[in-house]
């Protein structure tokens, strides 16, 4: 019957209507991806505002990066927001999945209100917490006071202010990461269990050479995702801090927009956004090598 | 016992969730100088911050902007989206792989490269303060792609096969035949895209600076760092509150395909 209509695999023709159906993204892809790739390696040779005609700088855009004390400044803000939010968020979320692992009444219920946070605006997100943080009239510092405790200067100090943010983002994201594990949780074969709690094994040691070694694949992704997310960091900093006090909120994708929009340095902005690119590659690159290699060992 | 410990901690765990965005609700209908207090409730409710954030700000034009966008995209992503995953799942035809390479390459990209070229590609153009400029940038996902593939490779051989023999051609047998099995991969980028969608703000932020063009997260932040809720805390919770209302109502009645959706993401790592 199949080769009577010609549709066996052995006779097949091709289908003419699929080019129809995927020229749509052929040509949004031209247009979105394959056009701005190439735009970029000609605007990172240039100096351009835009309104006035390209000027060829040649390397100049990539040496004024190397010698751009912002830049350093803001991949350090970078990496000192993902040193306090990768492993917070592992942790946090870690331990609810833990806790909702178990079928208990009310499961679903908990887990819907941790992921609250997950779908509601970052802007929206970000105003609540610049209330949270209010130094006077905070409602986080009110409890501090409250238990006697000194009041923190969330957004005031310029070494506290990052570490802030992060815990705000961790907050906000933490939801994603608890569904994430809670999958990789469902996935680990009860029988790993039985089996070493017939060998005598306690929970704990349980927890440490079955659960955390076949949670290795979800923890790659948590690690990898968090990455991503940290350098995109735009909007918190944005509305929150606008940067300051001293830099100390600028982050890699709000430098970007600084140099894009307030002083109009389209070349420079795309090396930067280029530079920031290859760096955001090589380290999820390393994280994959390194968290694979991990669960070999 | 253990039990009971765990539901403390559960407990504990909801309110550090919840409670915030309870306390912006009722902050939002505060006055002024109760607003700092760590309760809920209060005396003297009032629609005050509200009104104010009507008189000062088109919110409600931002909002409308904000529904046209995001559900351009949604219904281009959907349809579209599942044209090119029918084609790559199920079509065989010269160039099948090297499109789907593309794809994946495009998920690798990080934006940042490539978002002072789309910015310099809408000047352009012209379509700097326009809708186009909202809405072209997200009228495709690779993600969504990727998913819709994976779905569309397991719907049996036999369905389409049968649909070919009635004579329907592509279109008929993806929108026809294929989309009524798959309700749950539609639903679940759907919701990934208008969510995404709706919560943008860097790119309005590049594009737009009409403000009868803005969407309300972009009106909002404005409003934020702008100086125009001047030292009116309310204003700036109920402003909060007017943008995230919508998203948790949507929460509230598909709550489990926003988990799922979110879950799926996952796959990209």
């Amino acid at each position: 019957m199949k080769q009577l209509w010609g549709m066996g695999k052995n006779n097949w023709k091709g289908d003419r209507g699929a080019y129809w159906l995927v020229l749509p993204y052929i040509i949004f892809f031209c247009a979105f991806v394959a056009y701005p790739l190439i735009f970029s390696l000609v605007l990172v040779f240039n100096r351009w505002n835009i309104v006035t005609p390209m000027e060829w700088v040649g390397g100049k855009n990539f040496i004024r990066l190397t010698g751009d004390p912002l830049f350093y400044k803001s991949l350090i803000n970078t990496v000192i927001f993902l040193c306090i939010h990768i492993p917070l968020q592992i942790l946090v979320a870690l331990g609810f999945s833990l806790l909702l692992h178990k079928r208990i009444p009310g499961r679903g219920f908990f887990r819907a209100v941790y992921f609250l946070p997950v779908v509601v605006s970052g802007v929206a997100v970000t105003i609540l917490w610049q209330q949270l943080y209010s130094y006077d009239y905070g409602v986080l510092n009110a409890i501090l006071r409250a238990l006697s405790l000194p009041a923190v200067p969330w957004l005031i100090d310029p070494g506290v202010a990052m570490p802030s943010i992060a815990i705000m983002a961790t907050w906000k994201n933490v939801g994603i990461y608890i569904v994430l594990f809670l999958v990789g949780l469902q996935n680990i074969p009860p029988e790993l269990y039985e089996a070493a709690s017939i060998d005598g094994a306690k929970p704990s040691q349980q927890f440490l050479s079955i659960t955390l070694p076949m949670l290795n694949p979800t923890m790659l992704v948590v690690v990898v995702l968090s990455t991503i997310g940290g350098f995109s960091l735009f909007i918190e900093p944005y509305v929150l801090t606008g940067g300051g006090p001293m830099q100390s909120t600028l982050s890699g994708m709000l430098y970007i927009y600084n140099q894009a929009f307030y002083f109009g340095h389209m070349g420079y902005a795309a090396m930067l956004g280029f530079v920031y690119a290859l760096i955001i590659l090589a380290v999820v690159l390393l994280q994959r090598k390194f968290i694979e290699r991990e669960a070999v060992a | 016992m253990r039990t009971a410990l765990r539901y403390i901690v559960l407990v504990i765990g909801a309110v550090i969730f919840a409670y915030p965005f309870l306390w912006m609700i009722a902050g939002s209908l505060k006055p002024e100088m109760e607003i700092s207090d760590l309760g809920l409730w209060s005396d003297n409710f009032s629609l005050h911050s509200f009104v104010l954030v009507f008189t000062k700000i088109p919110i409600v034009r931002a909002f409308i902007n904000s529904i046209i966008v995001s559900l351009s995209a949604t219904t281009s992503v959907v349809v579209f989206g599942s044209m090119v995953g029918y084609a790559l799942a199920r079509l065989r035809f010269r160039g099948n792989k090297l499109i789907y390479m593309l794809i994946l390459f495009t998920m690798m990209i990080p934006f940042q490269i490539v978002l002072i070229p789309q910015y310099i590609l809408m000047v352009k153009l012209g379509w700097t303060d326009t809708y186009l400029s909202l809405i072209t940038p997200t009228m495709m996902s690779a993600f969504s792609i990727v998913l819709f593939r994976q779905f569309f490779m397991e719907v049996p051989q036999a369905i389409v096969d049968a649909a070919r023999i009635d004579g329907c051609n592509e279109l008929t047998i993806l929108f026809r035949v294929i989309w009524p099995l798959s309700r749950p991969v539609i639903i679940t980028v759907a919701v990934l895209t208008f969510m995404t969608s709706w919560n943008e703000v860097l790119w309005p932020l590049m594009v737009v600076r009409e403000r009868s063009l803005m969407t309300m997260p972009q009106m909002v932040a404005l409003f934020t760092i702008g100086g125009e809720a001047e030292t009116q805390l309310g204003s700036l919770l109920a402003a909060a509150t007017l943008l995230s209302l919508p998203i948790i109502i949507a929460y509230s009645f598909f709550q489990r395909y926003f988990i799922e959706s979110m879950a799926s993401t996952g796959l990209k790592g």
